[in-house]
């Protein structure tokens, strides 16, 4: 199976559109392998990650998906011993060459946790706090109420923006974390499980949104729940857990990457199938 | 205890059914329920021992100084600037106006948080989030060892090496530079406010220290993730999520130093100076309220031993607002930041 979607991407299901990618993608991964130390969390992932579309990566648990979404945008960087291997461009440029600021890299690519995590600060602190750290000139007031309005959360917290993000509830506090992702003006939004801690109607909203911000982002999301790749992803990747009995280790790897409708409709790998189906994992 | 209910109802009426060995089950185990009594009885007697030796100190220690007080007077007492120890076995005939101690206690102090606050800070940021894991380590422990060096050895120190090598002529430096400013000015003894307080300062570095590196420790990853993950960089996400999130428990962390250093005795004694008057120079070698007692009390006529009773209530009174104020913030922060993951 060739993980490179380039060529899979025309298979289209007859159930589904499914649009072609605009222009250059904005990831391609090379054979990148993401290390902790010795132990190795993925392995040998190539796929490109095309622009203005929502890519999924699912998988059993430890296959790597949401440390290689974190390789993306260098938050594994915060974790001691942690190396990349391999290529992962964004926008055609290495974002592990040795001249790179993971700072800028994240100030493009942000991220939205499993976890919402409002800083203990008011609804519009909230929003406002990556834009005072680029020193942002414009009038806070007008980005805080357009990214919100952006996160589909204005109307509802228009009247208490000076309230702490806590005291919203756990949907809309994952909403104030996107308004606050999006302030920033970031290219790429990637999401590590974001809608695992709430209930389901407030994960149908964050699924509105996330199809409503494909225009003017690109968003990875890291979901366990298939029902939501086939929702919401254009495309999905589907990784796996090799285990080495006699070392001892579990390493991630992609099986196989393509259209969510291909995925979920005819996967060409077995293992593909047998995780979409339920029967394993 | 539902022992007034009726015979015949409830799970009575079910256990009539039943033979009657089935009870003794739940019935208690003599040995294990005396054994669990008398161990009941030993923590209360553990705990009440606490409370009555707190009470005795401070209704002996109250009592003791109340003379001083009523003689003095008790405002007068703590805010007059004239100290003249009198003779007497009978009467009062001396004069006592203990604020020159309470001056130096406090001047001191200051000096300490002063110097031992911001270093703090540093030394923790630097201990948590730039060490490598065997720095972290290595500065975790000499933080603790240097907690525990007992204070006799911080006077001996400072009054053999630290004050005659560096403090001394950094204090004559800033004389002759910053002389000219009454602050700074006047003579410049090898004992002064400023040099116990430096040295102070370093004795309160690692508890300060030790408490504001657990508070940073409990900064919810979560959060500072969210601010990495907004493109901020070290120092930001240290400045705008860590400090921030650990305010009230550094406040905490400064009250509990600040606490040391206003009871610390012996390397005050040995660096402060010993002067009974008040003045506001920082190289004035003046006395507070421990050190006073300290130096004096095996010489003090019976009247004066009232007196330095008197000092030690105010010291007393000093030192627990201090610690109830610190208590108070360390509580407080608790309840609002507990609810947090911490790494």
């Amino acid at each position: 199976m060739d993980p490179q979607a380039a060529g899979a991407v025309s298979v289209a299901a007859p159930n589904r559109p499914t649009r072609e990618p605009v222009g250059a993608p904005v990831f391609e991964l090379r054979d990148a392998t993401v290390r902790y130390g010795s132990f190795t969390a993925v392995k040998g992932v190539g796929m490109d990650i095309p622009r203005n579309e929502i890519t999924a990566l699912i998988g059993p648990s430890g296959c790597g998906k949401s440390t290689l979404l974190r390789s993306l945008n260098r938050m594994n960087d915060l974790i001691a011993g942690a190396s990349v291997d391999g290529k992962i461009m964004y926008n055609g440029e290495d974002i592990y060459a040795p001249d790179v600021d993971p700072v800028e890299v994240r100030r493009r690519i942000g991220m939205v946790f499993q976890k919402p995590n409002p800083f203990p600060k008011s609804i519009f602190d909230n929003v406002a706090f990556g834009p005072r750290l680029n020193g942002y000139k414009g009038d806070m007031g007008d980005l805080v109420e357009e990214s919100l309005r952006k996160a589909f959360l204005w109307d509802e917290v228009k009247d208490k923006l000076k309230e702490s993000g806590f005291s919203l509830s756990g949907g809309q506090q994952q909403r104030l974390c996107i308004a606050r992702a999006i302030a920033v003006d970031p290219d790429v939004i990637l999401m590590d499980e974001p809608c695992s801690a709430l209930d389901p109607i407030a994960t149908l909203k964050i699924e509105d949104l996330m199809r409503e911000m494909k225009d003017e982002y690109t968003i990875v999301i890291v979901t366990h729940n298939m029902q939501q790749a086939a929702r919401v992803s254009d495309m999905t990747a589907f990784l796996t857990v090799d285990i080495d009995d006699e070392v001892g280790e579990r390493t991630g790897a992609l099986v196989e990457f393509d259209t969510t409708a291909t995925i979920f409709a005819g996967a060409h790998d077995k293992r593909t199938e047998d995780y979409i189906s339920g029967r394993f994992g | 205890m539902s022992s007034s209910a009726s015979p015949g109802t409830g799970p009575s009426a079910g256990a009539s059914t039943t033979p009657v060995e089935e009870p003794s089950a739940l019935r208690s185990r003599g040995a294990a329920r005396y054994s669990d009594r008398a161990f009941t009885i030993m923590l209360w007697a553990a705990g009440a021992t606490v409370l009555l030796v707190l009470g005795a100190m401070v209704v002996r220690t109250v009592s003791d100084a109340l003379p001083v007080f009523q003689y003095q007077g008790f405002f007068s007492f703590v805010f007059g600037t004239e100290w003249h120890a009198g003779f007497s076995r009978q009467e009062f005939t001396g004069t006592y106006g203990a604020w020159p101690f309470v001056w130096g206690t406090i001047y001191t102090s200051l000096i300490a948080v002063g110097i031992a606050l911001p270093m703090s800070i540093g030394v923790a940021l630097f201990i948590n989030f730039y060490a490598a894991s065997r720095v972290r380590q290595l500065m975790s422990y000499s933080v603790e060892i240097l907690a525990a060096v007992p204070s006799i050895i911080f006077g001996l120190w400072g009054l053999l090496w630290f004050v005659p090598t560096v403090l001394h002529p950094f204090s004559i430096w800033l004389n002759s530079v910053l002389g000219f400013l009454p602050f700074f000015g006047g003579s410049v003894p090898n004992v002064n406010y400023f040099h116990a307080g430096v040295v102070l300062g370093i004795m309160i570095l690692p508890i300060i220290t030790a408490v504001t590196r657990e508070v940073m420790a409990t900064t919810p990853v979560d959060e500072v993730q969210a601010a990495y993950g907004l493109g901020a960089t070290k120092s930001e996400v240290l400045r705008k999520v860590v400090l921030p999130r650990s305010f009230g428990g550094i406040v905490g962390a400064t009250m509990l130093g600040l606490g040391r250093a206003l009871g610390e005795t012996i390397a005050v004694l040995m660096l402060v100076g010993g002067s009974q008057r008040f003045d506001t120079r920082l190289f004035f070698a003046g006395d507070t309220l421990a050190a006073h007692i300290a130096a004096t009390f095996q010489d003090a006529s019976p009247e004066t031993l009232v007196a330095l009773m008197g000092i030690g209530v105010v010291l007393f009174i000093v030192t627990m607002v201090v610690n109830i104020v610190a208590r108070l913030i360390v509580w407080r922060f608790a309840k609002t930041a507990g609810a947090g993951d911490a790494l």
